[in-house]
């Protein structure tokens, strides 16, 4: 019994091995074929790089003008996360607290938006009414509109655990409804906030539709578009395009690794509740 | 805040306005501006010839719906290479999702967390760049995928992955799913916590074998969870795009274009009146999809 048992979890653990080194193996490729000459990353082998070649790097940052896309998808990525979490707060805590006919109505609208598809036709139009077509906040503006459905979710299932008679006494004491939605309410949601902002954060940063939509000019092109143009380019030089690829991704996996307990939790507080 | 000109009035003022609507107005009005305008507005001007040749604008009728109708043109195809790219990648991720969640939950002790971690990495990886990885890794002559599988003696099905009309969209839909079985893992993992050890306990009293217990007690028990994840890839596969813009592009031909690489082309095509048809009946589609979605995310105090 005792031996059935010993047997049973290292196959149970080297399953999980497998699946993870599954999981992992691109990565792994694009990090060794970053390192390696032109001709020894042709193949996206998975062996070592026989030489480091650490020039990739500086190549790639000059001739992919990684600078500016890097600092476009900084700025995108971090204003779109702010705009939707605080709007999506507010939302969320005043639909959440008093539950009329009609908040529940705006609440379902809302996060309906988690569902629909956006019209790209008649949004150009908008956009060019309101001026914000190939302009910089024009994106920004898209990008928090489209994270505020699933953040107003997540943000309303928590504001119900925040007790109530917390508003209670801070009206009490004179609060009116900014200050006790701003010194109260605010800091009692900081876990979900920080999971609304890393999910918003990675999902516009990983994100290339909208500008292929809407930012024509480079300029304003954020790291994921610069990566396409640039492997556009430079196909043959596997090497060259994998270095482009890391430091797109580096952020991305960083933030991951510090806030996976924030990640995983958002991810799955919809279905738990169920 | 010192003095709240709110407190003036009576006691259900006072209730209702410490929760005053206007809070909620930011994130309407963008939501309202940005995507339901649009949408809506949407599906007016998908009876008309609206294109980037022309200023004019006319309705047509239903001209543009009976063009996508019409077996002749490759449309239909838009239709159910979408259909079936939702219908696959469902089965795949649940049943791959299922299994690595009952591995983590039932046969790892240890280090179940590094796993999970691991698993999920995928997930949170842009899907350009996995797009782009797996063209590399799947390339017929050269990728990683068939170098290994020639090198364990499957030559035979060493194939050209995203370049055979007949299996491209297939490959993608394994790319796909590679990408997002972290996803469901970690929804159905999260599902199967909740489900308390002493029912086990209980059946394994009563004599109740693995497959017994996973089939009468864990199943039913994560259908909830079971049925969010299958609403969820449902959302994602209809509106799937940029896996396939950034591997195939809707080729060889028209192998594997879907609805919104479909939508896309007519956008770059200058053809907006056929492509916001396109687009509204997705609309259609996923609205009534949604409503199914919000109906499972309500919390229900009983379950029937």
């Amino acid at each position: 019994m005792a031996h059935r048992r010993t047997f049973r979890s290292i196959a149970a653990h080297l399953l999980a091995i497998i699946a993870s080194l599954i999981a992992i193996i691109p990565v792994y490729l694009i990090c060794v074929n970053a390192l390696k000459s032109s001709a020894q990353s042709s193949s996206m082998g998975i062996e070592f790089p026989n030489e480091l070649h650490l020039e990739n790097f500086a190549t790639v940052i000059e001739q992919g003008r990684l600078t500016t896309s890097f600092l476009n998808s900084m700025l995108y990525a971090s204003s779109a996360s702010i705009i939707a979490t605080l709007f999506a707060a507010m939302a969320a805590f005043v639909l959440s607290r008093q539950r009329t006919r009609f908040n529940r109505f705006i609440y379902l609208f809302l996060i309906m938006g988690i569902a629909l598809p956006i019209n790209f036709f008649t949004l150009t139009k908008i956009m060019q009414i309101t001026h914000l077509i190939n302009t910089k906040p024009g994106i920004i503006i898209l990008y928090a509109t489209l994270q505020l459905p699933f953040a107003i979710f997540l943000i309303y299932g928590f504001v119900e655990s925040i007790p109530r008679e917390l508003d209670e006494a801070a009206t009490m004491d004179g609060c009116g409804p900014v200050s006790i939605f701003f010194s109260v309410i605010m800091p009692l949601l900081t876990p979900v906030l920080v999971t609304t902002g890393i999910l918003s954060f990675l999902n516009t940063w990983n994100d290339f539709i909208m500008p292929l939509y809407y930012l024509n000019s480079s300029a304003n092109w954020p790291m994921t578009l610069a990566v396409y143009n640039f492997f556009g380019q430079y196909k043959q030089s596997w090497n060259l395009v994998s270095a482009d690829i890391l430091l797109t991704i580096l952020p991305v996996l960083i933030i991951y690794l510090a806030g996976q307990r924030f990640i995983l939790s958002g991810m799955t507080s919809g279905a738990v509740k169920g | 805040m010192g003095w709240d000109p709110v407190l003036k009035f009576g006691s259900t003022m006072k209730f209702r306005s410490r929760y005053p609507i206007s809070f909620a107005a930011p994130a309407l009005v963008l939501y309202g501006v940005f995507f339901i305008l649009p949408s809506l507005g949407g599906i007016i001007y998908a009876f008309t010839d609206w294109s980037s040749y022309s200023d004019e604008v006319n309705f047509v009728g239903l001209k543009n719906f009976v063009k996508i109708f019409t077996p002749g043109e490759h449309y239909l195809g838009y239709f159910s290479n979408t259909f079936l790219f939702t219908i696959i990648t469902i089965i795949i991720k649940t049943v791959v999702g299922l299994a690595l969640a009952l591995l983590l939950n039932e046969g790892v002790k240890k280090f179940v967390n590094l796993y999970r971690v691991m698993i999920y990495v995928p997930v949170v990886l842009p899907m350009l760049v996995v797009g782009l990885m797996f063209r590399s890794i799947l390339n017929p002559a050269t990728g990683l995928f068939n170098t290994f599988l020639r090198a364990i003696g499957l030559d035979v099905i060493a194939m050209s992955w995203l370049v055979d009309p007949h299996i491209a969209l297939y490959s993608i839909m394994f790319v796909d799913s590679w990408k997002g079985v972290g996803y469901i893992m970690v929804i159905l993992l999260a599902g199967l916590q909740t489900i308390p050890k002493d029912y086990y306990e209980a059946a394994k009293v009563d004599g109740a074998n693995g497959w017994w217990r996973f089939w009468f007690i864990t199943l039913p028990l994560l259908m909830p969870a079971l049925s969010i994840v299958t609403v969820l890839n449902m959302l994602y596969g209809l509106r799937i795009f940029d896996i396939i813009y950034a591997t195939t592009n809707g080729g060889p031909g028209y192998a594997t274009e879907v609805l919104q690489t479909g939508i896309f082309k007519a956008f770059s095509q200058g053809q907006y009146g056929l492509g916001t048809a396109l687009s509204s009946i997705l609309f259609v589609i996923l609205l009534i999809a949604g409503y199914g979605v919000i109906r499972l995310l309500e919390p229900k105090p009983v379950q029937q």
